[in-house]
């Protein structure tokens, strides 16, 4: 199986963790991600908050990229990136005279946009693709025993993604289950952590944060387990500011990568683990075996 | 307004009528004429938006109050809010929405108008940041967040860098403190395609202030 | 059919009405009539200001006498409103009605034009086609379909009871047929009703009795409607008798059977407790059921199941015998003229909004829910507890789940605000607990409810307007330890509130009955877009459908309290009543016909009628259209290969003729 892959700018910066764990898990399941050539940044929130024909210009150009660069979907891990290039989307679908601004824009680089590549999310990929079977048949080391909080984020989940239930996802979850993990109830997994109001308005921002540590924390998780870079900064790097303001909830949050690639086996630094502030216990003691 | 209870304090009473004249008429259609944003005439005020909102409880206004207050045009009291640039984009209030307004959206086109008629406190964080992302973006095709956070620190809070210390040691302990600019190749071409939008810029909207 | 004689000598008088200045305003009527008098046929030609008034309609009678007039064209507004007036006026001369032509240049035209000029023109145009459409017009009778007096009533819920007892006591046979195995509906199964806090069972059971009771009704419970056919006035209806295995004439409800069944505790889910208790494979539905009959269910019967049972039962009714196990599904068939369909409604499934909690959290119950913990005959005798037995200290009301929706259901459900703020207070009464509301509005039309909202608020029952975003069982503060959490914004208020409640209650919406498409295709009638039967006129006509003698009555046809269904059974009753009474019903002749020696047999016309008319006679091998089910929609006119079908008042050479009039005037 071959992927497109737009990595985003956190994850060539403060997510590196997450591309650092996310293509070795592929590789170990058959799947190749070929980064897109010279990609740009998607816009994210920022520029859509500055000007709309700007922001769907830029994000249209990485489409435009992934359509030259043949007929694989295109697979984008950071949330914003995701939301961001699916919302281009749809208003280049919906709009006749955005569309119009955005071709003329690509055409003065040579490029056109045709609408046709789909941009998915590795979760779907993993879940709906690859196959959670096959997820199982890679585990050399189930995940027993881990207590696993599943957090998603908004914007995978909202308003774009069809591959799972904006209220109550669930992919995380099976695939974590697959695993071997045990998954915690975590009724917070879709509530915002903040985004970047934890450092431009950090006393809404970290309270955000704060609720969401707490409370998995309170349901018995021994790990957060996220797919969004700003989630996983948010989550693993204000402790300290969470501890004076409010009150300590030391929990480690990790990619799910990281913990796909534990579960298969490969070495702890190969995944970016040691990229935590807050690092994850080692994993409890390899189960005995089943009495015969 | 809190009265102050202190003895010998002045009671001190403010009046707050909204006459007709101060709407600024036409704003509500202008808010609702862009795409995805012209179903917030059917906005019963039902409060799910706020209800909902993990940032609500921040905001001078709540989500449905500038509905409301975009509905019935009054421009300054929505564009002056700081309710605007709470909003997290988290989509919760656009899923929730039972007439389906799309309100992510239309905060996203307040932010912009706010932007773009400079109605915005000097050293307000969070339009600087937004402003500093575009310029590097324009300029870099990509952002390097270490050297975007340094920026905005010199903009909008220099003291603020100090009590972010842990954060930055943190960084460099685990290899995250990426000082290096990331950059496309083609940054040119990039600032070339962003450049024709704005020739085909629409003219500045009716109830602009500085058109007034 | 043809009549050729009639052709040659034609003699048509024109009449444009000025409509006072709704016509005359926009389209110069005098130079129309001018155009129209020089037409070949025209004999007379007039404008007149109110045609339909009197002196209008005696201008027509006039001329047929004094004129010879024998064909006549009116050009004025919508035949929707006079075109019944013009024919009667013509017939009353002494003229066939249907040699007349009705020309709209109301709505067509002059309320359509801006520009006087145009106006005229078209009205010209129009009044020229039916000029030499009407040359070509025979003469037509209505006809004359007798009406069978017995009556079907489908559903034995408070709507349905008071349409059987209506005309039942109208001296009318009734059928009354019911899915369940007792009559009662949902009415059966409330506690009190607002505004009054009667009690329902006490004003509900003697109805229940009466329709027992009564002479002239036959009651089917626990059996379906599976095929209609036939035409108003004429209905054959197949109705299947499901099997009880009790013998409905012998069973007495003493109800040993019960006692002794091989189950000594009740292990399946009650229906009629929605869930809430359990019941035996041996059952009666609730203690004042109609009829007073156990029923077995098969599906958890030990003996049908499997059998091997002690049969302790058939033991118990030793004395009656009134236990079959080997009882069969019945067939039956009646004949009736009318049929009334009341079969009710459902509730909106609140686990199709997980933000609160339904089937998560053990206590999120649905107002129907909350009622059976209310009933004092209900599984918890009256006492409103949590899952785990404990009295609820704070109560929360959610409101509109479902409802003014466009995720789920657009509508109002009209009835849950009262509905919500009469378990309030039922609440409150119970237990003295804290009770919120959380609305959108409070919607309280109808007699003595606004009353009732101004008790609910001396009661001291909280009101917070904000619609409810989510339920969570997660805690903030200490206070919320435990509990649940609603979070919403009172937006009278202006604030967003977190307030913990032990147990909230979901104001579920209403919805059509999951089978209400294939009931309405049964019943050969339609349903609306938002799934509920479609009344005729939702002004004019809420009961009637567009198919002649079937009704429609209660929450079927749409959202409603009590009294307003009772009104509609009542209306419902009295429409079949009126049909009844004047004993035949007379049939507009726009039906197709067939022209037998044109029809190769094909059957191609068969399949395409949507009023099933078309019927196909295999001896002859030729197909045959029912005039009374025929509508004149014009489909297998429009479709028929060989062009043997035709349709009355809708002739070849008339539309062709109408065609070169317009063309003509071009």
């Amino acid at each position: 199986m071959i992927y497109s892959y737009f990595p985003g700018c956190s994850l060539k910066g403060l997510g590196r963790a997450y591309e650092e764990s996310l293509l070795p898990v592929m590789r170990h399941l058959g799947v190749e991600l070929v980064e897109l050539e010279d990609w740009n940044c998607c816009g994210a929130t920022a520029y859509m908050s500055v000007d709309e024909r700007k922001a769907c210009v830029l994000a249209a150009r990485n489409l435009a990229i992934a359509e030259k660069a043949g007929p694989h979907d295109l697979v984008t891990p950071c949330s914003a990136c995701y939301l961001v290039l699916n919302k281009t989307k749809h208003q280049l679908q919906d709009s006749e005279q955005m569309r119009a601004t955005v071709q003329t824009a690509l055409g003065t680089a040579g490029l056109t946009y045709a609408g046709n590549t789909p941009v998915r999310h590795p979760l779907d990929v993993l879940v709906h693709d690859v196959g959670l079977d096959v997820v199982k048949e890679r585990v050399v080391r189930p995940l027993t025993g881990l207590k696993v909080a599943p957090y998603y984020g908004c914007q995978v989940v909202r308003p774009y993604a069809t591959f799972d239930d904006a209220w109550n996802p669930t992919t995380m979850d099976r695939l974590l289950a697959a695993l071997g993990a045990e998954v915690v109830d975590f009724p917070l997994k879709t509530k915002c952590c903040g985004a970047s109001l934890t450092g431009t308005l950090p006393e809404a921002g970290l309270r955000l944060s704060y609720i969401l540590l707490k409370e998995a924390k309170r349901r018995g998780a021994d790990v957060i387990a996220t797919i969004c870079p700003l989630c996983q900064f948010n989550l693993d790097a204000y402790h300290d500011k969470l501890a004076k303001r409010w009150g300590p909830v030391r929990i480690p949050t990790v990619y799910i990568t990281q913990l796909m690639g534990l579960a298969f086996g490969i070495p702890a630094e190969e995944l970016g683990l040691n990229r935590c502030f807050v690092p994850m216990k080692p994993l409890p003691a390899a189960p005995a075996p089943a009495p015969a | 307004m809190q009265a102050d209870l202190r003895p010998g304090a002045p009671t001190k009473v403010r009046r707050t009528i909204k006459y007709e004249s101060e709407r600024v008429k036409g704003f509500g259609r202008e808010v609702m004429a862009v795409p995805g944003c012209d179903q917030l005439v059917r906005c019963i005020q039902c409060g799910t938006c706020s209800g909902t909102c993990p940032l609500s409880v921040y905001m001078d206004h709540s989500p449905r109050q500038i509905m409301a207050l975009v509905r019935a045009d009054f421009k300054d009291e929505v564009l002056r809010s700081n309710s605007i640039w709470l909003c997290a984009s988290c989509y919760a209030c656009t899923v929730e929405c039972p007439r389906e307004i799309r309100i992510t959206d239309i905060m996203y086109a307040l932010k912009q108008r706010a932007i773009k008629e400079r109605m915005y406190p000097k050293r307000f964080p969070i339009p600087v940041l937004a402003r500093e992302f575009t310029n590097m973006v324009s300029k870099k095709g990509r952002i390097t967040e270490t050297l975007l956070v340094m920026r905005l620190f010199m903009k909008a809070n220099l003291l603020a860098v100090l009590s972010s210390w842990r954060q930055g040691i943190g960084l460099v302990r685990t290899g995250r403190f990426v000082l290096r600019q990331e950059r496309i190749e083609h940054s040119a071409e990039l600032a070339a395609m962003l450049a024709t939008t704005d020739s085909q810029a629409e003219p500045a909207p009716k109830t602009n202030q500085e058109a007034a | 059919m043809h009549d050729p004689s009639n052709n040659g000598d034609v003699r048509i008088g024109f009449y444009i009405c000025h409509c006072g200045h709704n016509i005359a305003g926009m389209v110069d009527c005098p130079a129309v009539a001018q155009y129209v008098g020089r037409l070949p046929g025209v004999a007379v030609s007039r404008d007149y200001k109110y045609m339909c008034s009197d002196p209008g309609q005696a201008l027509i009678g006039q001329d047929i006498r004094d004129h010879g007039i024998n064909r006549v064209v009116v050009a004025s507004c919508s035949p929707l409103l006079h075109e019944h007036t013009f024919r009667n006026a013509v017939e009353a001369a002494g003229l066939n009605p249907f040699f007349f032509q009705m020309v709209n240049i109301r709505e067509h035209d002059s309320w359509v034009h801006t520009d006087r000029a145009e106006a005229t023109e078209k009205a010209k145009a129009l009044a020229h086609a039916a000029i030499r459409r009407v040359r070509f017009h025979r003469a037509l009778q209505t006809t004359k379909v007798p009406i069978h007096p017995d009556v079907l009533v489908v559903g034995g819920g408070i709507a349905g009871i008071h349409a059987a007892l209506t005309l039942a006591n109208g001296g009318k046979n009734v059928y009354l047929v019911e899915r369940e195995p007792s009559i009662g509906g949902h009415m059966a199964k409330f506690d009190k009703t607002f505004p009054t806090l009667d009690c329902a069972a006490c004003i509900l059971t003697p109805k229940m009795s009466a329709v027992r009771a009564h002479e002239n009704i036959t009651l089917w419970t626990y059996s379906e409607v599976v095929k209609v056919e036939g035409y108003v006035g004429n209905y054959t209806v197949t109705v299947r008798r499901k099997p009880r295995y009790i013998n409905e004439e012998l069973c007495v409800g003493c109800q040993e059977c019960i006692k002794a069944c091989i189950y000594k505790e009740a292990k399946f889910p009650d229906e009629f407790n929605v869930g809430l208790s359990k019941r035996k494979p041996i059952y009666i539905p609730f203690p004042q059921a109609v009829p007073q009959v156990v029923v077995i269910d098969p599906e958890r019967c030990l003996q049908i199941k499997t059998g091997k049972c002690k049969r302790t039962c058939i033991e118990a009714c030793a004395d009656r015998q009134a236990i079959d196990l080997t009882q069969k599904e019945q067939i039956v068939q009646v004949k009736v003229g009318n049929i009334i369909l009341a079969t009710g409604f459902k509730l909106f499934d609140a686990k199709r909004i997980p933000q609160y909690g339904y089937g998560r959290y053990p206590n999120v119950v649905t107002s129907l829910e909350l009622e059976r913990l209310v009933t004092s005959s209900g599984p918890t005798g009256g006492e409103v507890v949590l899952r785990d037995g404990r009295a609820p200290k704070s109560v929360g009301f959610i409101l509109c789940v479902g409802s003014r929706d466009f995720k789920t259901n657009r509508w109002c459900s009209r009835t849950c605000c009262m509905h919500s703020m009469k378990l309030a207070q039922l609440v409150r009464e119970h237990t003295g607990a804290d009770v919120t509301i959380f609305y959108l509005d409070i919607r309280a039309p109808g007699k003595g409810c606004e009353e009732f909202y101004d008790k609910s608020l001396k009661d001291g029952i909280q009101f917070v307007r904000g619609r409810v975003a989510e339920v969570t069982d997660w805690a903030l503060t200490p206070e919320e330890e435990g509990k649940l959490v609603i979070r919403a914004e009172d937006t009278l208020a202006g604030v967003v509130r977190r307030i913990p409640v032990d147990m909230i209650v979901l104001a579920v919406g209403m919805e059509a009955q999951a089978d209400a498409q294939q009931v309405r295709r049964l019943f050969n009638m339609s349903c609306g877009t938002e799934g509920w039967f479609l009344e005729k006129h939702p002004k004019l006509a809420p009961v009637s459908t567009f198919t002649d003698g079937v009704f429609i009555a209660g929450c079927c046809q749409g959202p409603k309290d009590i009294p307003d269904s009772i009104a509609q059974a009542g209306a419902a009753a009295a429409e079949a009543m009126a049909l009844i009474d004047r004993g035949y019903i007379e049939q507009e002749p726009n039906t197709a016909y067939i022209s037998e020696e044109d029809c190769s047999g094909c059957k191609s016309c068969v399949p395409l009628c949507p009023y099933k008319a078309i019927g196909f006679d295999e001896a002859r091998q030729k197909a045959v259209v029912n005039a009374a089910l025929c509508k004149g929609c014009g489909t297998c006119v429009a479709a028929c290969p060989s062009g043997s079908i035709h349709q009355h008042l809708f002739e070849d050479d008339e539309i062709f003729s109408e065609i070169e009039g317009v063309l003509a005037h071009a």
